[in-house]
Order: structure tokens, then sequence, then C-alpha cells
């Protein structure tokens, strides 16, 4: 389980890195979107996976530590999750606000 | 006045800063208010003073604290010392005098409230200074004076001049300070303390610390540069366009003293060294030789005072320099003497401007006929600063001579220094007769427009103070000054006062030997240069040489010149150089702690291998690659893969046991793809072709294969990070804390939930906040859009169907999309009231299972944007009225509320509570004040998303309106034109 959450948060950050480093407005925030997933993923597998068990108290057997998952980082993502719409929102006004003013969607305003 | 004497410290501190802010606060010509209020400041302080004498007389020290941060160390901490004492009664009883003078040489025209203000602020940052006990303290002050000779310097910024002037010294002077707090924060951390009876008592430490040198080097730029001394001393003739009482006071007897102040205080800590000698003494022997000559070919009478200055502390810089007890004694002297014969004379060369309207001396003449009282007063000041017998300046020069021609360190300088200075303090008589002889003797001034008469006597009365004082100090010293030079020496060396003498008359010593031949040679150079001296333009050989030009060459060069190089060297308006630098130090400073500790990930997995997981994951890896792939030229599939991402993301929260955060990923996906399809619109077309003749389109290849290296290294080590994490056991975090109270403290199961709403509520409630922002700023952005002009016209798909549609005799516009929409509008339609009855849903049970505001949120506007698809914007809006800043408001309004509902209770900000109610037939119900908070979250995510999404569906709306009634009306005029 590890070694597939690993991969597949390195596969998302791989392709979100290769999209920011682009030229074109468009590639750049779906690279951000991308990105967003990959570190909200990492921020969650921080906490260590444990399968089958919500951190709902009452849920289950034992209302410990041992049998529940952590709650922080969750709580932590949940925000992010909800701001990185909000940015990606704003990315898209700017994208094409400039897109308007310079008749381009090259990230510098200009073609190269 | 019965006031315990530590209280009357803090007194005299704080009353010139409430003068200051009571200063500022009367009528722009107020002149009289303002003398009287600065002259009351001024006179207390004096007497407050004078009144702690008797408790510092005998080496003791006067101890205040008032504690700030003292578990840092820091607490205000006023002391004074006989040292202390004396700058302290020098600044006060001169400021009173200055203040006086300056009620008569301010013109009715100026604005009196800023400069008196600005007069009584320096001067209690002056004596913040000399009666710091703590060296940051001290330097706080420091700055606090650089600060306010700036604005007094400018105060008549009309003119270039002053601000030139005000500029430079500003410069200069806080360059130095910072040098200096360098200095001081080097020291204290070599003392351990910034305590300034701890730093006096550490003066061995200090001096055999290896920090030693840069210690010193950093504290004398800062006192050198605030005493003007070579090479810093270029700013002061500047400073010169000031207001003369500034330069008397500021420029000559008090702010410019700071940097000898600090030396002497400094001398047993720091002083006593080869190193001190060196530095301090050249850079004092150089000044005091080279202002000297310069001042005797000023032509300005101010010009030539400045140089003096500069010359006279440079005198005392060399004594400090000479590490003798008897040097200091000279040096404290000599700092008491300066400051009473130049500030009389800077007040008689303000009143010779006021009155004939010049200060150059080629214009000025025979004034003695005109003004006979101020002549006489002048005179003797100058005398004094000529050292004349009978004088105080010549009692303090003679110690000078005497401590020169005693053994220092047996140099080839050092034997020659008593010449040297011989020969420099010829030029010094020399530029004081010559200052006399030009204004006051001679025929009349003939090139005058009025006739020049002596001056109010109030104006003129603190010139004559001054000048008794250097009269009875130059003939009977050991009744005036003796007392208070011994407490301020005392002060300095401890009981080890080495013997000396104040007597008029020593016999004939090779220093009064010294003191003949300066003056007789100083009289002869006048003699001889007198005729030359009225055509000179600046000093032979330094003519050119101007500090000035040289300090404006440089601040161009490195201001501008080296910045703008640097700019294009180092600097990139390009945003990718700018992200892939970003990437690439994330990427180093992630692997740097991988080389230097290794990578241990070679350990069992804690969880079993599933094959669902993994096949969910290879679909999820292959649609981010694609959207990877397909950005470019393909959008609309990109951000289809990049949907499919984001689902296989929402699975593995349902699989990593985050059920909360996999329904907000799942309908965030939802609004974020709606979004982007919203966008995509305005976007340009960009049809993939294959020709060569597009080949620079593309980046070249090794660029591409560049940022493929940098993306692989980030996502391997993204990777391979959360894999080595994943595999350790977890540590014993606050996370406990949190699954242990959240029923009991917070009245909720879902601990999530209960962390974002009770415990870390102050963080959700800045995180709404900035949600609202970030929505009012698109929609802000958006009123001012202006698409770009080949993306107005309507898209292809839909002229076509229009065409279409307006061919058929039975149809109408629009009719083609109407019927494509209908079964979806009626499902839309069925299912609005049930997606809000599950945001309810979700929003109340969200405090105890999955949900809560924000997918609650969410989910409601899911259910508007669901209507705007199926309906279009203008049905929509017909017959449903959503205002999405109402919602933002009132969720504001909510979470906010709930936060200071707990005052009424007497508790912080957002506290909760909460408690059981028995409802009939239910049972009982929890009740928390939590859930108002997430009503408040759930309101403005509502509105914020609503808003952010609407603003930009009504692009589509706007822009069809406007071009075409814009072809219309331009159609309009040029028929009209035609038909003329």
């Amino acid at each position: 389980m590890e070694i597939v959450l690993a991969i597949g948060i390195g596969v998302l950050a791989g392709s979100g890195v290769w999209l920011v480093l682009r030229p074109r407005t468009f590639q750049v925030i779906i690279g951000l979107s991308l990105l967003s997933y990959a570190v909200n993923l990492f921020i969650v597998a921080m906490g260590r996976l444990k399968i089958d068990a919500a951190p709902i108290l009452g849920s289950h057997v034992g209302d410990d530590m041992a049998s529940l998952p952590d709650p922080l980082p969750q709580a932590l993502v949940l925000t992010a999750i909800v701001i990185s719409f909000a940015t990606t929102a704003l990315f898209l006004v700017v994208l094409l606000a400039s897109r308007g003013l310079t008749g381009t969607d090259h990230v510098d305003g200009r073609e190269p | 006045m019965t006031m315990p004497y530590e209280t009357i410290l803090i007194v005299v501190l704080a009353l010139p800063f409430a003068g200051s802010c009571l200063a500022a606060l009367f009528r722009s010509n107020a002149r009289n208010t303002e003398a009287w209020l600065a002259s009351a400041v001024s006179f207390t302080c004096l007497v407050l003073v004078g009144a702690s004498y008797p408790h510092i007389v005998n080496g003791e020290v006067i101890r205040t604290t008032i504690e700030w941060v003292p578990e840092l160390g820091l607490n205000f901490y006023v002391r004074m010392d006989g040292f202390a004492w004396v700058l302290a009664a020098l600044i006060a009883s001169i400021g009173l005098l200055v203040v006086l003078y300056a009620r008569y040489y301010m013109s009715p025209q100026d604005p009196v409230p800023r400069f008196f203000s600005f007069l009584l602020a320096f001067m209690g940052a002056m004596l913040g200074i000399v009666l710091s006990g703590n060296l940051i303290q001290l330097v706080f002050f420091w700055e606090l004076t650089s600060l306010f000779s700036f604005l007094l310097i400018g105060y008549w910024h009309q003119t270039a001049q002053a601000r030139d002037g005000a500029r430079m010294a500003l410069i200069v002077t806080s360059v130095g300070g910072f040098s200096l707090f360098a200095g001081i924060l080097i020291l204290g951390n070599i003392v351990g303390s910034y305590d300034l009876d701890r730093v006096l008592a550490s003066g061995d430490m200090i001096r055999a610390h290896s920090l030693y040198i840069p210690t010193l080097v950093l504290i004398l730029l800062g006192a050198l540069t605030k005493s003007a001394q070579f090479p810093f001393h270029f700013w002061l003739p500047q400073a010169m366009a000031a207001p003369t009482p500034v330069s008397a006071y500021l420029h000559s007897a008090t702010m410019v003293k700071g940097g000898v102040f600090l030396l002497v205080l400094l001398w047993p800590a720091l002083g006593g060294t080869e190193e001190w000698m060196r530095l301090v003494g050249s850079a004092g022997l150089i000044s005091f030789i080279l202002g000297a000559f310069i001042a005797l070919f000023q032509q300005d009478m101010k010009g030539l005072l400045a140089y003096s200055t500069i010359s006279h502390l440079g005198l005392i810089t060399l004594l400090i320099g000479l590490n003798s007890p008897l040097a200091i004694v000279a040096a404290i002297f000599h700092l008491m003497n300066h400051a009473t014969f130049k500030a009389s004379l800077f007040m008689a060369a303000g009143i010779i401007d006021h009155e004939t309207g010049t200060r150059d001396l080629r214009r000025l003449s025979g004034l003695r006929r005109f003004m006979p009282i101020t002549a006489t007063l002048a005179m003797v000041a100058a005398a004094a600063m000529a050292g004349v017998p009978l004088l105080n300046g010549f009692l303090s020069k003679e110690m000078f001579f005497a401590e020169t021609i005693e053994t220092h360190d047996n140099s080839l300088l050092d034997q020659a220094l008593p010449y040297i200075v011989t020969a420099a303090s010829m030029f010094t008589v020399a530029y004081s007769l010559r200052f006399i002889a030009e204004v006051f003797f001679g025929p009349p001034p003939r090139e005058l427009s009025g006739t020049p008469h002596e001056p109010p006597f109030l104006m003129r009365f603190p010139v004559g103070l001054l000048v008794l004082a250097c009269l009875l100090v130059g003939i009977v010293p050991t009744v005036t000054i003796g007392p208070l030079l011994r407490t301020a020496v005392h002060a300095v060396l401890g009981d080890a006062i080495p013997t000396y003498s104040l007597a008029v008359w020593h016999g004939f010593t090779p220093e009064f030997l010294m003191s003949l031949i300066a003056i007789s040679g100083g009289v002869t150079i006048y003699l001889m240069l007198r005729s030359y001296l009225l055509g000179a333009e600046g000093p032979p050989l330094l003519r050119h040489i101007k500090g000035q030009r040289i300090f404006d060459r440089v601040l161009v060069a490195v201001s501008w010149q080296l910045a703008r190089r640097l700019e294009e060297l180092l600097g990139t308006r390009r945003l990718q150089p700018q992200l892939r630098l970003l990437i690439s130090v994330a990427l180093l400073a992630g692997l740097a702690p991988a080389f230097t500790h290794g990578i241990d990930i070679w350990r069992t997995a804690r969880t079993s291998f599933d094959v669902t997981f993994a096949v969910i994951w290879a679909v999820g890896g292959a649609c981010a690659l694609a959207a990877a792939y397909q950005g470019k030229f393909h959008r609309f599939a990109a951000l289809i893969f990049m949907g499919g991402a984001g689902l296989v993301t929402c699975v593995s929260f349902v699989w990593l046991a985050a059920p909360d955060l996999a329904l907000t990923q799942l309908v965030v996906e939802i609004v974020t793809t709606v979004l982007l399809l919203l966008g995509l619109r305005w976007l340009p077309k960009r049809i993939e072709k294959f020709s060569a003749a597009d080949a620079p389109e593309r980046d070249p290849g090794w660029r591409r294969y560049r940022d493929l290296g940098i993306a692989i290294a980030s996502g391997a080590g993204l990777g391979a990070l959360a894999y080595a994490v994943m595999i350790r056991a977890e540590p014993d975090s606050i996370a406990r804390f949190f699954v242990e109270n959240a029923y009991a403290l917070g009245g909720g199961t879902n601990i999530v939930n209960v962390i974002l709403v009770d415990f870390r509520a102050f963080d959700t409630f800045g995180e709404i906040t900035v949600l609202g922002i970030v929505a009012l700023t698109v929609y802000a952005l958006l009123r001012r859009f202006r698409p770009a002009a080949e993306s107005i016209p309507v898209p292809e798909q839909q002229y076509s169907q229009d065409l279409y549609d307006e061919a058929q005799p039975n149809r109408e516009k629009g009719d083609t999309l109407k019927s494509a929409m209908a079964v979806p509008r009626l499902m839309i339609a069925l299912l609005f009231p049930v997606i809000c009855t599950t945001a309810v849903f979700l929003l109340l049970r969200g405090h105890d299972l999955p949900g809560g505001g924000f997918v609650a949120g969410i989910t409601m506007a899911v259910a508007f944007i669901l209507q705007y698809i199926a309906r279009g914007t203008t049905w929509t809006e017909d017959h449903l009225r959503i205002l999405p800043v109402h919602w933002m408001g009132a969720g504001l309004l909510i979470t906010a509320g709930v936060g200071m509902a707990a005052w009424w209770f007497e508790r912080p900000f957002l506290s909760s509570s909460f408690s059981y109610r028995e409802v009939p037939w239910i049972g009982p119900v929890p009740v928390a004040s939590a859930l108002l908070f997430d009503l408040g979250v759930f309101a403005l995510v509502v509105g914020a998303t609503v808003l952010m999404l609407i603003a930009i569906a009504h692009q589509t709306v706007r822009s069809h309106r406007t071009p075409s009634s814009r072809a219309s009306s331009a159609a309009a005029t040029s028929a009209t034109a035609e038909v003329r």
C-alpha cells in the first residue's frame, strides 16, 4: 500500500512540476492543480496509513490513538482543498485578464 | 522640589518628548508660545539635572530601571554618572539658550511648530544617548538624533541645498549608526550583556577577544561618522543649510559631540590598545589638520565654522586616541570648552546673517561700527577658539600641547606630533583672525541693502552668556570648571585620576612656547595670505577634491548603476526561469539531508498490498501523465484527465480513512472543472502543426529535457520522502490531544470537524476570510475584464447551431440548444431540492459524522451552478435571486458573532460551548455553538464559490452584448455620415 501511494504522489508531483515549468498559462494552472493533489495526499500520508478506521469516535472498537487515523493532517488538508479551489479561480481570472490585455496566453504576457 | 532622584531622570528624558508633541499642536505663527514652551521644558530639564548633582558628585551613579522584557535582558535603563551629568547639563543649558535665540532668529513666515517640535525631540534623543545605561537603548537614541538632525537640516525643504544636505547627513550618519548597532551587538555578545556597567568592567576580556578588531572598527565607524571625522567629515559643511540655531546646537555643541562622547564612554572597555591608537589617533589628527587648513579658505562664515568644528573635534579625537588618562582629561575639558565658544560663534554668525543678509566673508566688512557689542562678543569667542590666554580655549589647548609632547608609542609620528600640531594650530589662529578681521574691521560694507544694527537684547543675550562662561573658565578655572571637570573625569577614569593643574599660568613651559608660536605663526599666515584669500574659491591643492561630489558619485554608482547591472545579470522578468530556480532550490534542499544522513527506505511495509488500490492508481498516474502531455494542444482533454487524477485522489482519501476529505475533494472537483470549462472559452486556439515552419514555436529540445529532468527528480524525491515517512511508526504527536478531548471538550465525535470549528476555529475563521477576499478579488478583476479580440465572436458550434435554426422556417434561434438540454434540464430541476437537502444534511451532521460547513457549502453552490448550466444565466437570474455577497457577509458576521459571543460569558474569543437538549420524539440532541460557527462557514463558502463561478459565467453574456451594441452604434454613425 505505501509503495503504491508513494508512487502515485510521485507521478502527480512530477506531472505537476513539468506543467508548471511550461510556457502556456493553461498548462501552469493544470500543473498547479496536480501539484496540490500531490501535496494534499503527501500531508495526509504524514499521518501514516490506517485502513478502515475513520476519525469518528464511537464508530469502532477502542477510541485511542492506536486504532484511529491521525485527524490533524486531515483537518489541515480539508481547508487546503477549499483554498486551492479559490487560488485556482484567482489564477484563472488573472490568466484571462492577461490574455485579454496582452493578446497571448504565454506566462510572460508576450511571445518569446 | 521633593522628588526621588531616580524618577528625576525619567522626567528629564520624558519631558522634551512630551514638549515636542505639544509644540506640534500650535498655530504656525505662534513664535512666542513655542519659545515659552520650549524654554520652560529646557529650563526644567536643566534644573532637574542640576538638582541631581549631589547624587553623582563623589563618583556615585544614579540608576533607574523600567522593566520591559526582563526575560531577554531588555530593560529601559537610565543611568547618570558624572560624565553623563556634564553632558546632560550642557545639552539642557545650550538648548535653553538656543531656544531663546531661535525665537528671534526664525522669521514670522517660518512654520515654527515644526521647528520647535523637532528641536525638543532632538534634545530628548540627545539626553537619551548620554543617560542610557543599556547599549541597545543608546543606539536607539543615537538613531533618533540622526533622524531629527535630518529633519532639522531639511527644515527649509523648499531649497535644494537643504534637501541635499539633509539627505547626505542622514545617509552618512545612519550608515554609521548601522555599523554602530552591529558593533554593539558583537560587544554585547562578547560580554554577555548590554548593560553599560558590565561592559565597562569587562575591558580586559573584550580586548583579548578574537572579535575585538571587527567590534572596534564597527563602533568607530559609528562614532567617527557622527562626529564628522575624516574621511566622513564632508556631510557637516553641507548640513550648514540648516537654520543657524540648529547649526549652533546640533552641529557644533551637542550632536557631533555624540561621537566623541561615545569614544570617551567606551574607552575603558575598548581603548588602551595599539589598534585604538592607530585608528582613532590618525582619524583625529587628519581631521584636525585638514579641518583647520580648509577652514582658512572658506568664504562662507558658517562654512568656516563647520570646518573649524571638524578640526576641533579632530583635536578631541586625537586626544582620545593617545590612550593616556591625562589626554582623556584634556579631551573632556576641550569638549566642554568647544561647546561654549563654538555655539556662541555660530549664534554671532547668525546675527550677522540676519542683519546684513549675507554670510560671504568677501562682502562683509567693518561691522564693528554698526554692532559694537556683538563684535566684542564674537571677538572674545574667536580668541577662545584660537587659544588666546585668559580664555577657556587656551587652557584645554595647552593641556593638549602638553599631552602631544609626552611619549606614547615612540614612533616617528609620535616624535613629530608636537611640531605637526603646532603647525596646524597656526591655521586655527589664522582662520579665527580672518573671521574677525574680515567681518568687523576694515571699511564699512558697501553692497548691503540696509544698514545693519544691533539685534534685540534677548537675541544677543545667549551669546553674551556663553562668552561670559568662556571668560570665567579662562580666568578662574579652579573655581568655575574645576569641580565639574573632576566629577566627569572621576566617572570615566575611576579613582585613578591623574594629576593635572588648571592654573592659568604654569611658567615658561614648552606648551606655552607652542601656544606662542601658534599664535604668532597664525597672525603671520593671515597677513601673508590676506589678499589671496579674498579671491580664493576653496583651499589650494584640495580645491578639486570635493567630498560631496565623491559621495554623490558613489551613491549613484551603488544605488543605481550597480543595482541595475546586478538586476540585468541576476534578475529576470520571465516566470519560467524563476519557477525553475525555485523548484531546483527546493529540490536541492530536500536532497541535501539524504546525502548527509543517508536515506533508509528498505524496511517492510506496514500495511498489506492491495491490488484494487494499485489498479486505481495505475489509472490515476496515467491520467496525470496524460494531462501533462496534452496540456498545450488539447486543453479540454487535459482538463478531463486532471479530473480523473482528482477522482483517484478522492478515492484514495476514502481508502486512507479520511471520509471528510473525500467528500470535500469530490465536490471541489466538480466546481473546479466547471470553473476551468468556463475559462477555456477565452483562450486562444492552438492547433498542433507538424510542419518545419512551426519549429521555433516549440522550446529547444535541451530545455525540455532539462525540465523533464527536474520534474522526474521532484516527483521521485517527493514519492521517496513520502514512502520513507509512511513506513515508519508515527511519533506521539499533538494528535493525541485532539483524539482524547474531541468529545470531552468539543462535544463532537467527528474529530476533524471538531478541530476545524472548535480547537482551531481561529485558523478556520482566517481561512474563510481569505476565501471571501479571493472571491471578491475575482469578482473585481472580472468587472474590468476585456477579452481578446479573437475570442469575442460566438464559438463555432453555437454559430453553426444558430445558422441552422435561422435557416429552418419553423425554428427560432437557440432552439437546437434548448432541445438538446431538455432532458438534463428536467433532471436538474428535480435534483435541485435534493441537492439542497443533502447540503443541509451534511451541514447538520458534520459535528459527529463526515460532513461540515465546507463540504455542505460547496454542495449548495453546486446546486445553484447546475441551474445556471441547465437553464442559462438569464433564465436562472430571472427566477432565482442569489446574492452571493450577502451570503458571504452573513457567513463572516455569523462566525465573528459566535466568536465574540464568548466574550459575553467572559471567555476568550471563539470559545465554544455545548449541551444536550431534549427534543420531543427525537431524544437528546447535542446543541453546540460550534454548529453555529459551521453555519457561518457554510454561508461564506456558498457565497464565495457562487460569486466566483457566476462572475466568470457572466462574461459570456456581457461580451456578446458589448460588441454587437458597439457595432450597431458604429453602423448608425456611419449611416448618418453618409446622409450628410
